[in-house]
């Protein structure tokens, strides 16, 4: 598909070659996961969480359709079919119900990682930019598809959820209201709000795959990003998908899926709230009622408005925090810089570990309890946060200076540091000195 | 795979003639076998998950009070969520059903072996047709008993004897007699 080098699939079983001369499945598979793609040489493990993150959708897809199997969509049922029928009685059904759960989790950590490995070394550049937006639309279905997962065991952690995610639209002038007893069904979350969620729930994941297709399918297109952002230039730049990034990515899918069966088996709510094991109450709402943990950036943000300035503070909390996603979606052209890796990168390197951590700072805002310097604290690296992406950014790719970049990927690997050529009207740097502009 | 640079690396462990199973092979059989292994454990929960949980295995056996149940009466229960036919037969209905040579019989079974000795009239099946699972008429009063004057299965037809014996039509066995013991001489445990 995407260099001229790339092996055509040639079936020598007599089979394979009646079924690719009639239907080329045979030959779509060799081209994107076998000996057909080549794959920039140079990769790190940073690469690997994109096919993980693969692993995990078919993780929660098949313990997912199994627990519908035993779920009960109904106010009365929801929460016994899960914690007595799945957890007790359906045969290993703790195990796939943790699973599950868990899967979830460890779904949003490679993703998290995918995506700041994105960030990090500008995998959103051109001739990145719909792969990349397409991985937003994965991330905001993924993000529709965990809530409405988490509101369908009933306990007290899914209703409240419920009610304050669609309380969301009630802060939108005029329609707001209408718009959120028209998606509850109802007054308040209710059987009508749990059939919908539950037939949503289980819809959404096949939507996702399709998008991974599409974000696949336009990846290969250009072929994948590597660490130096440096283009693919010739054949030794490459390896074949197959079998050197199979047996990589193959030992650390296994590597990696040891540490969730380890909190799958040792800590299986670690990572929820003892809240969701009693029953929903709609009359009674939990002391400390947070999101799960993915969730908690994006919750700081919302929280983060506490005083109406033109606009009620709760519309420009929902505002902020959609728009902190949206955002994203402009990213290409946000950081106008023609280095793509932020290997290369000084100044925005030191603003990327920034951002990381002001991310990081979010979370736990998001999470802990409301005390007035956490408000503060929260503003604050909200504020950063859109500082980053829309003042930072653009003011660092117009004026910093970036290091020499090697020639081709082959140098950087074959021959180190040592032979990497400098860019037009630049003096290559000797080990230690500043880089400065030719 | 090995590549012939890696067979003449390796060809110094393996002795002369590279005989006997070389280390890249030994390495390769593990490595697969550990992952089949896995793949097997992960695979499992998600078929038990689909047998009978042990709450439905728990109800195994079900207590029939016969007590009200005049000759020539049947009672429809369940067990295992199943249809049991208890039926006390009249006199008459056991002659008809000794007047059978079991050389006629599709499935040939005697009355006394479809019965506990003494309690002849006392008939226990299950309500469930050996062709598909339909459930039989002729138990409670008025419904078609069919022309041998036993059960009649109105999904396909098939004719059973005041025995419960398959007579005519498509079903393989007699209605299948349950594993039962008499607790009391007016109460049945079936299971």
């Amino acid at each position: 598909m995407s260099f001229k080098w790339a092996k055509p699939y040639e079936p020598k079983q007599p089979l394979m070659r009646w079924l690719d001369e009639r239907l080329p499945l045979p030959r779509l598979v060799y081209g994107a996961i076998g000996g057909g793609y080549p794959v920039p040489r140079n990769l790190n493990y940073f690469w690997n969480f994109g096919v993980l993150a693969g692993i995990f959708l078919m993780i929660q897809i098949v313990t997912g359709i199994v627990l519908a199997m035993h779920f009960a969509a109904t106010t009365g049922g929801a929460f016994t079919s899960v914690n007595q029928l799945i957890m007790r009685d359906v045969n290993a059904g703790w195990l796939l119900r943790y699973a599950h759960m868990n899967g979830a989790s460890f779904f949003f950590i490679v993703t998290y990682i995918h995506i700041f490995r994105g960030l990090y070394y500008g995998s959103y550049k051109a001739p990145r930019e719909l792969v990349w937006m397409l991985g937003l639309v994965i991330y905001l279905l993924m993000m529709a598809t965990a809530f409405m997962g988490y509101v369908l065991p009933w306990g007290q952690m899914s209703y409240w959820g419920a009610q304050v995610i669609t309380g969301f639209f009630s802060a939108f002038p005029l329609i707001g209201e209408p718009l959120r007893v028209w998606l509850l069904g109802g007054y308040a979350p209710d059987q009508a709000a749990l059939s919908r969620f539950f037939s949503l729930h289980y819809l959404l994941p096949f939507v996702i795959a399709a998008v991974v297709i599409l974000h696949i399918w336009a990846l290969h297109i250009p072929g994948s990003g590597n660490p130096t952002g440096v283009d693919v230039k010739e054949e030794r730049d490459t390896l074949p998908f197959h079998p050197f990034y199979t047996a990589k990515d193959g030992w650390f899918a296994a590597a990696f899926l040891l540490v969730y069966a380890l909190v799958t088996y040792f800590a299986p709510n670690y990572l929820g709230h003892p809240d969701n094991y009693i029953p929903a109450n709609p009359l009674a709402t939990p002391a400390h009622i947070v999101p799960e943990w993915y969730f908690w950036p994006f919750y700081a943000i919302l929280r983060s408005f506490t005083v109406d300035f033109i606009l009620p503070a709760k519309l420009w909390g929902v505002l902020a925090m959609f728009g902190s996603i949206l955002l994203l979606f402009f990213l290409p052209w946000l950081d106008r810089s023609p280095v793509r890796s932020g290997s290369y990168r000084p100044v925005f390197k030191r603003f990327f570990w920034l951002l990381v951590a002001d991310v990081v700072i979010l979370g736990y805002v998001g999470g802990a309890p409301i005390s007035w310097w956490r408000i503060a604290l929260g503003q604050a690296a909200a504020a950063y946060y859109f500082l980053h992406f829309l003042v930072i950014l653009p003011l660092v790719s117009a004026f910093e200076t970036p290091l020499p970049l090697p020639s081709s990927i082959s140098e950087s690997v074959l021959h180190g540091e040592a032979e990497e050529a400098a860019p037009l009207g630049q003096k290559k740097p000797r080990r230690g000195a500043t880089a400065t502009a030719g | 795979m090995a590549t012939k640079a890696q067979s003449a690396e390796v060809s110094a462990t393996t002795g002369p003639g590279g005989e006997g199973v070389r280390r890249r092979d030994f390495l390769n059989v593990a490595a697969v076998s550990f992952a089949g292994v896995g793949t097997v454990a992960a695979i499992a929960p998600l078929l038990v998950q689909m047998a009978p949980s042990a709450d439905v295995l728990a109800m195994a056996t079900t207590e029939v009070d016969i007590s009200k149940i005049q000759p020539g009466q049947g009672i429809k229960t369940q067990w295992r969520k199943q249809p049991i036919f208890v039926r006390n037969l009249t006199p008459k209905e056991i002659q008809e059903a000794n007047a059978v040579p079991l050389s006629e019989l599709r499935d040939p079974q005697s009355l006394a072996d479809r019965t506990k000795p003494g309690k002849q009239n006392w008939l226990i099946t299950l309500g469930v047709c050996t062709h598909l699972g339909c459930v039989p008429l002729g138990i409670s009063e008025g419904e078609n008993k069919g022309p041998y004057g036993g059960y009649f299965c109105p999904c396909h037809g098939s004719m059973y004897d005041t025995a419960a014996r398959i007579r005519q039509g498509p079903a393989p066995k007699n209605l299948e007699v349950p594993e039962y013991k008499f607790t009391s001489p007016t109460t049945v445990q079936i299971g």
